[in-house]
């Protein structure tokens, strides 16, 4: 088992990256055959619209040490269609999945897993005569403790959204940006523009 | 330059229809491109009649390979993109192999390849591949255009992308329909301007005097000059650099070159087949100043037991390469002519009087003084034959070697002083290369000598370019390193498989009948007197000429660090010479009984 911080993701080196991308057609492509080449491992893998037009947000986790992160950041900062890459996997961030997990429960028993629903700030989203569907939001540490918690009622499937994250305070990822590498063997250190997306 | 009429019309206003088979060649001449190298076939067709409106050269190749390394031939000796052209499906895949070649070694190329009707795309059509999917691991970049209004843009973009950074080739995919219909259209000479692409860093100064203060404090320095210090033309200042500092100079195999091989500071290659007192050397060294050069496997041998004593400096381009493979104490990502023009005027010589005299003592007197008092045993080898050339030539002529055993000859016995003069398959190492990327290379210099070094087994893989020559009406010069053998898997056998020869004995056609079947000028040497007198013949030829060079078949190339072993850890050839006197004396040495002393420090 890996260990868990108190946000619920691993620590054995998973590393958190956002990036912009151009949406057009093939983008997604070019990252995985990049990654299938290059031998990362994709733990979690998250891609959606942004409010800018034409620009899409990645989110992905991949176990790297410090020196194959910085790899990973400098491999797809090359990409053409890359707009911007950042590694928050040493800032303060939030870090959420979404998962629904459809349970087998008769009447007499709702009760029981509504309980549990409360106690992991989840919800019911469906009822039938024989199952209940429950939707949670979180870390993956708290998403598990619900998923072991409603195991011995047998589940009978369970989906989960990639990771999404996003650093916390005021400062943005910003969709653009210039790349800087720093001395000390320490390459490259994407730098922080505050807030804005220029 | 002369234009399509239809987009020069001297009495029109503002952008003109043209269809987009038009756009693609005239962008081509806008971006300055005279010579394309390419083969038609159905989906690119529109583009192949629209071409003799402009004025392109077209090199017909006899094989999409070949216009893929003629491409990367021609930019390799002329610094500029070079571009090929192909048709859809099976077209497109024959270029495959040059372009894996070409991003491996980091080669500006353009690839144009016709694509089926945007509407058949998917639906499995005649000579549909997906040839965006199958090269884009292999690519810089690459892009499917479907509409004429992209056309420009994406070839501009694709000239950009290729030759900027670390270059690398781009292919642009067009359809069969962009290229028939029509829009209005205008070159647009602004530069290009893409957000996700910004492939150029800038270098604190700090770090540059952090660099200086490193090399003046370092006892046993040592500068690496790879195929960057090419590439960035920073050949003159790294000469500078070195004649300020006197720090002796390794090369890799693509950087050799970059750095004058009779420069008194000059050690020679590196690595797997490097001569064996710059392995050494790069093992003892304190400090490493590492320049354009990747630290491939070839280089470096063993990890674990690399240059341990040595802090790193490491210049370099693109920052995915910063300690990819070696862990480096100080990087200075950046085009490494700006660095080295900044270290330049701050760089100062340490105290290493002890160290050059140490390197000279390892050397010996001269690599290869031991080659030109050979005494003749009536034998050729295929170091005379291009220790010969090297003569000949006065070190001036283009080389362009394919893979294999003659070529790590031609990187011990072919001293290059001048960059760009060196044209070979590094990092893929692929067979075949050599015939192709000679015409290319001769279309990159009209005026230079260019001679193909190549053994047998390769020369077969793409030997039906030979009629392309003649076509082109070229006077490439082909010497055919003919020992009989793939050797240089041969040599593995040998080495690693306890000697069984398994699928490396080859027969070969009468290369002098076939070149004849060709038009062509061809002779045989079986001796070193033979071999200079062809190579002789042949260089007073006006047109093309081939040499069959029959050299010792079972020949190996020494010193050789096996795969995994460290660095210092050398094969040496095995003879009673190999345990004479110490390096120093060895050219003093009256009866050397090994006809062939590969180095003058084999000890
Ligand atoms: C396309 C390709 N196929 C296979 C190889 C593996 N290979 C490397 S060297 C070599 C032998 C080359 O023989 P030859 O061309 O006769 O040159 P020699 O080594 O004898 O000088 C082979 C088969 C390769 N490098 N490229």
């Amino acid at each position: 088992m890996t260990t868990t911080t108190e946000s619920g993701e691993s620590t054995d080196n998973l590393r958190t990256f956002v990036a912009y991308v151009e949406d057009k057609p093939g983008v997604l492509n070019r990252i995985a055959s990049l990654f299938r080449r290059r031998n990362y491992n994709i733990i979690a893998l998250n891609v959606g619209r942004t409010h800018e037009p034409g620009i899409s947000r990645m989110t992905f986790q991949v176990t790297a040490d410090a020196g194959m992160a910085k790899r990973i950041e400098a491999n797809l900062y090359k990409m053409v269609n890359v707009l911007s890459i950042e590694d928050i996997s040493e800032v303060q961030r939030m870090v959420r999945d979404l998962c629904l997990i459809k349970v087998n429960v008769a009447a007499e028993r709702r009760t029981e897993v509504l309980n549990l629903v409360e106690i992991f700030r989840a919800r019911a989203v469906d009822v039938s005569t024989d199952t209940m569907t429950v939707e949670i939001t979180g870390a993956q540490g708290k998403i598990q403790g619900l998923v072991d918690a409603l195991r011995p009622f047998g589940i009978v499937e369970m989906v989960q959204t990639g990771t999404v994250a996003m650093s916390r305070g005021t400062q943005g990822v910003a969709a653009r940006m210039a790349h800087t590498v720093s001395a000390g063997g320490q390459a490259p250190a994407a730098r922080r523009s505050a807030g804005s997306m220029t | 330059m002369p234009k399509a009429e239809s987009s020069t019309d001297p009495n029109s206003t503002g952008p003109q229809q043209i269809p987009g088979s038009e756009i693609i060649w005239d962008t081509l001449v806008n971006l300055g491109v005279e010579t394309v190298f390419g083969y038609p076939g159905g989906a690119i067709m529109p583009a192949y009649d629209s071409m003799v409106k402009f004025p392109i050269h077209h090199v017909l190749v006899r094989h999409e390979q070949g216009a893929s390394h003629m491409a990367d031939g021609f930019a390799r000796v002329a610094g500029k993109v070079g571009v090929c052209v192909a048709t859809s499906g099976p077209g497109a895949t024959n270029l495959v192999t040059g372009i894996a070649n070409a991003m491996l070694d980091g080669i500006p190329m353009v690839a144009i390849t016709g694509q089926v009707n945007s509407a058949l795309i998917g639906s499995d059509a005649f000579q549909e591949t997906d040839i965006t999917g199958v090269t884009l691991p292999i690519t810089k970049h690459n892009v499917v255009v479907d509409r004429p209004e992209d056309i420009s843009a994406a070839i501009k973009e694709a000239f950009h992308i290729a030759s900027s950074g670390r270059p690398g080739p781009v292919l642009v995919d067009i359809t069969k329909d962009a290229q028939q219909a029509r829009c209005e259209y205008e070159f647009d000479p602004r530069p290009v301007e893409l957000p996700g692409y910004r492939p150029e860093y800038s270098t604190d100064s700090n770090d540059i005097a952090r660099a200086a203060e490193m090399i003046a404090a370092a006892k046993r320095p040592i500068i690496f000059s790879g195929h960057g210090v090419v590439r960035s033309g920073s050949s003159e200042v790294l000469k500078e650099l070195v004649d300020k500092t006197q720090i002796p100079v390794a090369s890799t195999l693509l950087g050799l070159g970059g750095f004058p091989a009779s420069h008194e500071r000059a050690l020679g290659m590196m690595g797997m087949h490097g001569e064996s007192w710059v392995n050494k050397a790069v093992q003892q060294a304190d400090l490493i100043i590492a320049i354009g050069m990747r630290f491939d496997d070839r280089v470096t041998g063993n990890l674990a037991n690399y240059a341990r004593q040595a802090k790193k400096i490491h210049i370099e381009q693109d920052p995915a390469e910063i300690n990819k493979n070696v862990i480096v104490e100080l990087p200075l990502v950046g085009d490494a002519k700006a660095i080295l023009d900044q270290l330049l005027p701050i760089a100062k010589k340490g105290d290493i009087e002890g160290w050059l005299a140490h390197i000279d003592h390892m050397k010996g007197d001269d690599a290869v003084i031991d080659i030109k008092e050979l005494p003749d045993n009536g034998k050729l080898y295929a170091a005379h034959v291009i220790h010969e050339l090297w003569k000949k030539t006065d070190g001036r002529a283009i080389i362009v070697t394919d893979v294999g055993q003659h070529q790590m000859w031609e990187t011990q016995y072919y001293h290059h002083d001048y960059p760009r003069r060196l044209v070979t398959s590094g990092g893929l190492g692929t067979m075949g290369f050599a015939l192709p990327a000679a015409i290319g290379a001769q279309f990159g210099d009209r005026d230079a000598e260019v001679w193909v070094v190549a053994g047998d087994g390769g020369f077969q893989m793409t030997a039906a370019e030979l009629s392309t020559i003649q076509q082109e009406k070229l006077p490439v010069k082909i010497a055919i390193i003919n020992n009989g053998f793939l050797g240089m898997v041969r040599q593995w056998q040998e080495m690693f498989f306890e000697g069984r020869y398994v699928s490396t004995p080859m027969l070969s056609p009468d290369f002098v009948k076939l070149a004849d079947a060709h038009g062509m000028d061809a002779f045989r040497a079986t001796t070193l007197e033979e071999a200079a007198d062809a190579i002789a013949k042949a260089r007073a030829i006006d047109g093309p000429a081939l040499i069959d060079f029959r050299v010792v078949q079972e020949d190996s190339v020494y010193p050789m660090v096996a795969t995994g072993k460290d660095l210092d850890d050398m094969i040496r050839r095995p003879d009673g010479s190999t345990e004479g006197p110490a390096v120093a004396d060895l050219s003093k040495q009256k009866h050397i009984k090994n006809p062939l002393i590969e180095t003058g420090d084999d000890e």
